[in-house]
C-alpha cells in the first residue's frame, strides 16, 4: 500500500481545539500564519462540558484578592503545585477574564451589570477562613460559552483549521521541533505540517478507567506524542475521581446536587458521610467523599451489594430542583430513566481530571529534563501539560482557568518565537516515515486473525479501576503494572477488520488505543513508586503525606518495556507545606 | 435483553448504492443507542463508521436519525424505543460514509453570518464591559447550540436549495445581532438579506422539532428579520 503525502507549511500549529489550543491560535494568529489541527470538530472539543464555571479573583460579589486565590490554589494542590507558576495562574486570571468578556464570551451578570460570581468547593476568603464567590459563570454551560466564542474569534482572524485530523508524530531534528505528522481522518492520508513552533493543547487522558467523565477523544494521543519522542512526562500518577458520576455512565452529576444539599445514601439508606466527615457532610472536597463512597462500595454497603450508591434530592422539593438543578434531573431523566424529585439517582466515582502531563516552564515551552532545558519550537498547554497548577489535586474552576490562561500565555511565547525565526528549518528527508510506519502496519492486520482492540481495552479499563482508582496498594499497582506490560505485548498482535484509507475510525481508535496503553503504563509505574497519599493519590498501604521523602515532582521516559523515572524539586515562594484539613 | 438494529451502510469507495445491515445484540438497560452503536462497531464490525465524542450531549457529534427522528444517539436510551431500531445519517448532507455526514460545509455557513463580536468603541482597559442581566438574558436560548446540525438537516428550505444559511447559522447570527454589546448588524445586513438569508425561512418549525437541545432557530430568524426591517427603514 502506498499512502498519499500531502505538504503544508505554517508559521504556528496548534494540535487542539479545547479552550488551551484557541486561545493560544488566536493570539499568534494577529501576527503569522496559523493552522489549527483537531481530531474532532473544534466546538466538539471536551472544554464545551466544564459547566461550573472559571476562577478569577475579580471581586464583583465580595471582597477578594489573588493572594486569597493563590492560597486556596497552593492548599488544594496538596503542596504539590510549583508556586510560581501558580502565581502565575492566578494574577494572570483577572485580566484573561476581561479579555474573555471583551471578546465576547456572554457570562452571567450582576445587578450592576459586571460578571457574575458564584461558590465553588475549595475556594475560600481571606485565606481560607470565609466563604468566597469566585467562579465566573455562563449558566451552567461556561465550557461551551468559552469554546465557542474563542472558536469564532479564531474564524475572525483566518486561523486556518483542519478538522478530523489526528496527529501522529512530532517531527524532531537537532533536538528541535520543526512540525507534525497528522492523518486525514475523513479522505485518508498522511499529511506533513511543516512549522516553526507547534503547541500541544490535547486535552486529557482520564479514558484509560472504563468509568469516566470525560469524553471518548480524551485518550491522551499527546502523551504519545512526547513519550514516543523520549521526552519526559510529569506527575502522572496524580489522576481526580469525582465521587458523583453516573452509575455505570461515569457522566458526571455536578457537584451543584450537593451544594443545593443533596444526600449521598448506602444500602441501609445511612448518610454515610457522617462516618468520614462529620463536620462538613456531602460537602466536603472532592477526594475525601470519593473516597467515602469508594469504602461504602467496597466494603458491600452498596445499593443491593452493587457497586453503586444513591444521590438523593427528593427532600429539597420539586420547586427547588426544577429551579436550581432542571439539568441535573434532566440528565438522570435521560441516562437512568429516573426523576430525582420522585426518586434516588445511582451514583459512584468517576474519573475526571489529569493533574499530570507534559513539563513546561512558565512559558509553556515543554521541557526534557527535570532542569529548565526546554524544546526549541515545542510548546504545550491545558489539561495535556503540567505546568505545574494543580500539584497532587486541582481545584474546580481552576482548569479551564489553566487553559486561558497558559493558552494565552503561550500564544503570546510563540509570537516571539517566531518573530525572531526568520525562516523555517529545513524538513528532515523523513519526517512522515514513522507516521507511515504506524499506519501500514494497522492497516496491514486487516482480515488476520489477531486480539480485537476492545478486548485490551476493556482489560485495560477495568483493571485500572480495580488497581489504580481512588484506593491504590503495592499489591495492586504492581499487578497493574504487570498487566500494563502484558497488553503492551499484546497489542504488538492486534488486528483490525477495516484496511481501507477512507473514514477509517477502527485505524483511529487503534492508534488512540495504543497511546492509552503507553501512559497508563506510565501511571501504573509512577504510582507504584510514590509511597505516601497526597491529593488524589491515596495508598491504602502508605497512610499520609511523607514531605520528607515525597514532597517532588515525578519524571517520567517510556523507553521501550522500560520506564525510566527522576524528580525535581517542587518550588515554594510564599507558602510552607502545612497539614490539608478541611 | 436483545435488540435488533437496522443501520444505514455506504462507503462511496466500495459501493455506489447504500444499504441496510441488521444487527442482533445483548443490550444492558441503561444502554443509550450510541452504547449500542460502539458495541456493533468493537465486536461485529468494524467498519461502521459514525461520530461521538462526550457520550452526554453536550459536544454535538452524534446526532442521526433514529426511527425517522433527529436525535443525538448518546441521549436516546434503548428502552425508550420499541421494535427494530432503524439508525441513518441525518438527512440532505452528503454521506461520507454511513451515519458520518460531510460537514465541513455547514461549519463554512458559520463564518458567514460572522459570529464575532462587532464592536466599534474599545473595552475598558482592565474591567469589564457593563451589561444589566435583562440585556444579557435577550440571547439565552441563542448561545446554548451544539452546532449538531440536526435542524440545519431537518430544514425543507434547505432541502429545497442546500446553499441556504439554515437554521443553526441564522441562530448564531442573531446569538451576536441580539447581543446589547454587539455593533455589527450594518455588516451582516448583506448576508443575512441576501437570497440564502432569512427570508428563505417558511416558518415551518422543523427545525424547532428537530433540536436535541430544545432551542427555538425559527424565533431567532424571526427576530432577525425584525431587525433588518428596522434597520432598513
Ligand atoms: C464533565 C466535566 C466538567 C468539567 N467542569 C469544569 C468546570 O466547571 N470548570 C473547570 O475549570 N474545569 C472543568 N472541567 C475540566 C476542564 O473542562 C478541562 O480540563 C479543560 O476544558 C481541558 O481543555 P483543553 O483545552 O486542555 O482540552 P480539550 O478541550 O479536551 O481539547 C482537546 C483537544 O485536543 C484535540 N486532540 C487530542 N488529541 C489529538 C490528536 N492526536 N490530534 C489532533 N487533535 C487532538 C481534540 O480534538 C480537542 O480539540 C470539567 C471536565 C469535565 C470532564
Ligand atoms: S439549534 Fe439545536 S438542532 Fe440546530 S445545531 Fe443547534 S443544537 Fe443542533
Ligand atoms: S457524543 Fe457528544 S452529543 Fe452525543
Amino acid at each position: 500500500m502506498k499512502l498519499d503525502v500531502t505538504y503544508h507549511k505554517h508559521d504556528v500549529v496548534v494540535v487542539g481545539a479545547g479552550i488551551a489550543g484557541l486561545y493560544a491560535a488566536l493570539k499568534t494568529s494577529a501576527e503569522v500564519d496559523t493552522a489549527v489541527i483537531s481530531k474532532v470538530y473544534p466546538t466538539r472539543s471536551h472544554s464545551g462540558a466544564a459547566q461550573g464555571g472559571c476562577a478569577a479573583s475579580l471581586g464583583n460579589v465580595m471582597e477578594d484578592h489573588w493572594e486569597w486565590h493563590l492560597y486556596d490554589t497552593v492548599r488544594g494542590s496538596d503542596f504539590l503545585g510549583d508556586q510560581d507558576a501558580q502565581e502565575l495562574l492566578v494574577r494572570d486570571a483577572v485580566p484573561a477574564m476581561y479579555e474573555m468578556e471583551h471578546l465576547g464570551v456572554p457570562f452571567d451578570r450582576t445587578e450592576d451589570g459586571k460578571i457574575a460570581q458564584r461558590p465553588f468547593g475549595g475556594h475560600f476568603g481571606n485565606f481560607g477562613k470565609s466563604p468566597m464567590s469566585r467562579s465566573c459563570f455562563a449558566a451552567d454551560r461556561t465550557g461551551h460559552a468559552q469554546l465557542h466564542c474563542l472558536y469564532e474569534q479564531c474564524l475572525k482572524h483566518q486561523v486556518r483549521f483542519y478538522n478530523e485530523f489526528f496527529g501522529l508524530s512530532l517531527i524532531m531534528e537537532d533536538g528541535v521541533c520543526r512540525g507534525i505528522v497528522a492523518w486525514d481522518m475523513q479522505r485518508g492520508g498522511l499529511h506533513v505540517f511543516h512549522a516553526k513552533a507547534v503547541h500541544l493543547a490535547t486535552g486529557g487522558h482520564a479514558r484509560c478507567w472504563k468509568i469516566t467523565s470525560t469524553a471518548m477523544a480524551n485518550t491522551g494521543d499527546g502523551l504519545g506524542l512526547i513519550m514516543h519522542q523520549q521526552l519526559p512526562l510529569e506527575d502522572m500518577e496524580f489522576v481526580q475521581f469525582h465521587p458523583t458520576g453516573l452509575w455505570k455512565h461515569g457522566i458526571l452529576v455536578s457537584e451543584a446536587a450537593r451544594g443545593e444539599g443533596g444526600y449521598l445514601l448506602n444500602d441501609k439508606g445511612e448518610r454515610f458521610m457522617e462516618t468520614y466527615a462529620k463536620a462538613k457532610m456531602e460537602l466536603a472536597p472532592r477526594d475525601v467523599v470519593s473516597r467515602a463512597a469508594q469504602t461504602e462500595i467496597n466494603d458491600g454497603r452498596g445499593i443491593g451489594g452493587q457497586d453503586y450508591l444513591h444521590i438523593d434530592l427528593r427532600h429539597l422539593g420539586r420547586e427547588k430542583i426544577m429551579t436550581r438543578l432542571p439539568q441535573v434531573r434532566e440528565l438522570a431523566l435521560k441516562f437512568m430513566n429516573r426523576d430525582m424529585i420522585t426518586d434516588p439517582i445511582p451514583i459512584q466515582p468517576t474519573a475526571h481530571y489529569s493533574m499530570g502531563g507534559m513539563p513546561t516552564n512558565l512559558d509553556t515551552q515543554v521541557l526534557r529534563d527535570a532542569g529548565k532545558d526546554a524544546v526549541p519550537g515545542l510548546y504545550a498547554s491545558g489539561e495535556c501539560a503540567c505546568v505545574s497548577v494543580h500539584g497532587a489535586n486541582r481545584l474546580g474552576t481552576n482548569s479551564t482557568l489553566e487553559c486561558a490562561v497558559f493558552g494565552r500565555r503561550g500564544g503570546i511565547k510563540m509570537l516571539d518565537y517566531v518573530r525572531a525565526h526568520a525562516g523555517h528549518e529545513d524538513l528532515p528527508g523523513d519526517a512522515a516515515d514513522a507516521a507511515r510506519e504506524q499506519v501500514e502496519h494497522l492497516l496491514s492486520t486487516a482480515g488476520s486473525n489477531g486480539v480485537r482492540p476492545v478486548e485490551l481495552r476493556e482489560r485495560l479499563q477495568l483493571s485500572m479501576g480495580e488497581n489504580a482508582g481512588v484506593f491504590r496498594s503495592a499489591e495492586g499497582l504492581a499487578r497493574q503494572v504487570q498487566i500494563c506490560q502484558e497488553l503492551r505485548q499484546q497489542y504488538r498482535n492486534v488486528t483490525i477488520e477495516d484496511g481501507g484509507t477512507y473514514a477509517n475510525s477502527e485505524l483511529t481508535e487503534a492508534i488512540e488505543l495504543g497511546n492509552m496503553l503507553d501512559y497508563a503504563y506510565v501511571i501504573a509505574h509512577c504510582a507504584l513508586q510514590r509511597t505516601e497519599c497526597r491529593g488524589a493519590h491515596w495508598r491504602t498501604d502508605h497512610p499520609g503525606r511523607n514531605d520528607k521523602e515525597w514532597h517532588k515532582h515525578t519524571m517520567s521516559w517510556l523507553e521501550g518495556d522500560q520506564i525510566r523515572l527522576d524528580y525535581k524539586p517542587v518550588v515554594i515562594t510564599r507558602f510552607q507545606p502545612e497539614e490539608r484539613k478541611y | 435483553m436483545e435488540r435488533t438494529f437496522r443501520i444505514y451502510r455506504f462507503n462511496p469507495e466500495e459501493a455506489k448504492e447504500p444499504h441496510y445491515d441488521t444487527f442482533t445484540i445483548e443490550v444492558d438497560q441503561t444502554w443509550t443507542v450510541l452504547d449500542a452503536l460502539n458495541a456493533i462497531k468493537w465486536h461485529h464490525d468494524g467498519t461502521l463508521a459514525f461520530r461521538r465524542s462526550c457520550r452526554h450531549g453536550i459536544c454535538g457529534s452524534c446526532a442521526v436519525m433514529i426511527n425517522g427522528k433527529n436525535e443525538l444517539a448518546c441521549e436516546k436510551l434503548v428502552a425508550s424505543l420499541k421494535g427494530v431500531i432503524t439508525i441513518e445519517p441525518l438527512k440532505q448532507f452528503p454521506v461520507l460514509r454511513d451515519l458520518m455526514v460531510e460537514q465541513e460545509e455547514f461549519f463554512e455557513k458559520l463564518r458567514l453570518v460572522k459570529p464575532w463580536l462587532i464592536n466599534h468603541t474599545s473595552p475598558p482597559t482592565d474591567k469589564e464591559r457593563l451589561q444589566s442581566p435583562e440585556d444579557r438574558r435577550v440571547i439565552d436560548g441563542m448561545w446554548e447550540c451544539i452546532l449538531c446540525g440536526a435542524c440545519t438537516s431537518a430544514c425543507p428550505a434547505f432541502w429545497d436549495n442546500d446553499s441556504f444559511l439554515g437554521p443553526a447559522a441564522l441562530l448564531k447570527a442573531f446569538r451576536y445581532v441580539g447581543d446589547t454589546r454587539d455593533e455589527g448588524l450594518d455588516e451582516r445586513v448583506g448576508i443575512l438579506d441576501s437570497k440564502i438569508g432569512v427570508w428563505r425561512c417558511h416558518t415551518i418549525f422543523n427545525c424547532v422539532e428537530a433540536c436535541p437541545k430544545s432551542l427555538n432557530p425559527t424565533d431567532a430568524i424571526v427576530k432577525l428579520r425584525k431587525r433588518l426591517v428596522k434597520e432598513k427603514l
